[in-house]
């Protein structure tokens, strides 16, 4: 076992763990502060996979952004108003026999299937690669991505803007 | 020696830094006196005794300024690689960049402009002389 797999359980185990705890905890608030170690343990094996733009993708816009509004979501709903948020555990053997059914499937597969690994050497970094291409070829898509955010941006905000402002 | 990548220092970091919290808070229970009271354990609210219930409605302010904030999120994250490399593409590349700014400079301008960015402010009503003394009559 090289240091290289001991630091990959070792995330394997932080993203592995708090997926359970969002899962089986009751409370919702904690379930979301769990999820951050899940993204943030994701992240962790997106670097060991030699893919460190979509690991600093998973920080910034995962940890950073969607996480913040699912705890503005819970914060915002929960308790106040009289939506009750139901954190049970309902039909336990239909979902342990679907779960149990899906997962000895991708074993087996994982299993039987002759993988053939690509002796290919790991790039150092692939955030220069993808900046050049960005720049050069696929120039056009960069700035189609830039109207495609301004759409994004005019519709939540028209949509989560309150009608009438009661001053 | 190992070979470290820049990843690796940051592991590094990420690890001493758990490491340090971990025993910091460990040698802190191991270390302090744990005598609770009533009053100690108490919600602290500013010395006062705590009032209501800590869930209050808050602004959904904050939740459109959450949103537009994401946005901005995937702007920077798509803008990384261009800042990487704009330099070895001259002008052109440069160009590239500001033109993505820009047409996202709009979506801030509409943002600004419909006020989406604006806090709600209070709005008293100052207490007229006249009206106050013709109630009091």
């Amino acid at each position: 076992m090289t240091l290289y797999d001991i630091i990959f359980y070792l995330f394997a185990l932080i993203t592995i763990g708090s997926a359970m705890l969002v899962v089986t905890t009751k409370n919702i608030v904690h379930a979301a502060f769990a999820l951050l170690l899940t993204f943030f343990g994701v992240a962790g094996i997106y670097v060991l996979l030699a893919a460190d733009f979509l690991a600093i993708v998973q920080i910034m816009v995962y940890v950073g952004g969607i996480l913040v509004l699912i705890i503005f979501g819970v914060m915002l709903t929960n308790k106040i108003t009289s939506v009750e948020i139901k954190t049970g555990t309902l039909n336990v053997l239909t979902a342990s026999i679907v779960i149990g059914v899906f997962m000895g499937l991708v074993v087996s597969i994982m299993v039987w299937t002759g993988w053939y690994s690509m002796p290919a050497p790991i790039p150092a970094t692939t955030a220069y690669g993808l900046g050049e291409t960005l720049i050069s070829d696929y120039a056009l898509i960069f700035e189609l991505l830039a109207m495609l955010l301004l759409i994004a941006l005019v519709g939540a905000a028209s949509i989560a803007r309150r009608e009438k402002e009661s001053l | 020696m190992l070979m470290l990548t820049e990843f690796g220092k940051v592991f590094i970091f990420i690890l001493l830094g758990a490491i340090f919290v971990t025993i910091a808070i460990i040698a802190a229970k191991l270390v302090s006196p744990n005598r609770p009271t009533h009053e100690k354990l108490l919600t602290y609210e500013c010395g006062e005794n705590p009032v209501g219930s800590p869930w209050v409605k808050f602004n959904i302010r904050f939740y459109v300024v959450a949103l537009i904030f994401l946005i901005f999120d995937v702007e920077v994250v798509l803008l990384f690689p261009w800042a990487l490399v704009y330099k070895g593409f001259g002008i052109f590349g440069f160009l590239t960049g500001i033109i993505f700014l820009v047409i996202l400079g709009l979506g801030m301008a509409y943002e600004w402009r419909k006020g989406d960015l604006e806090w709600a402010r209070p709005h008293p009503i100052p207490p007229e002389l006249d009206k106050v003394l013709s109630k009091k009559e």
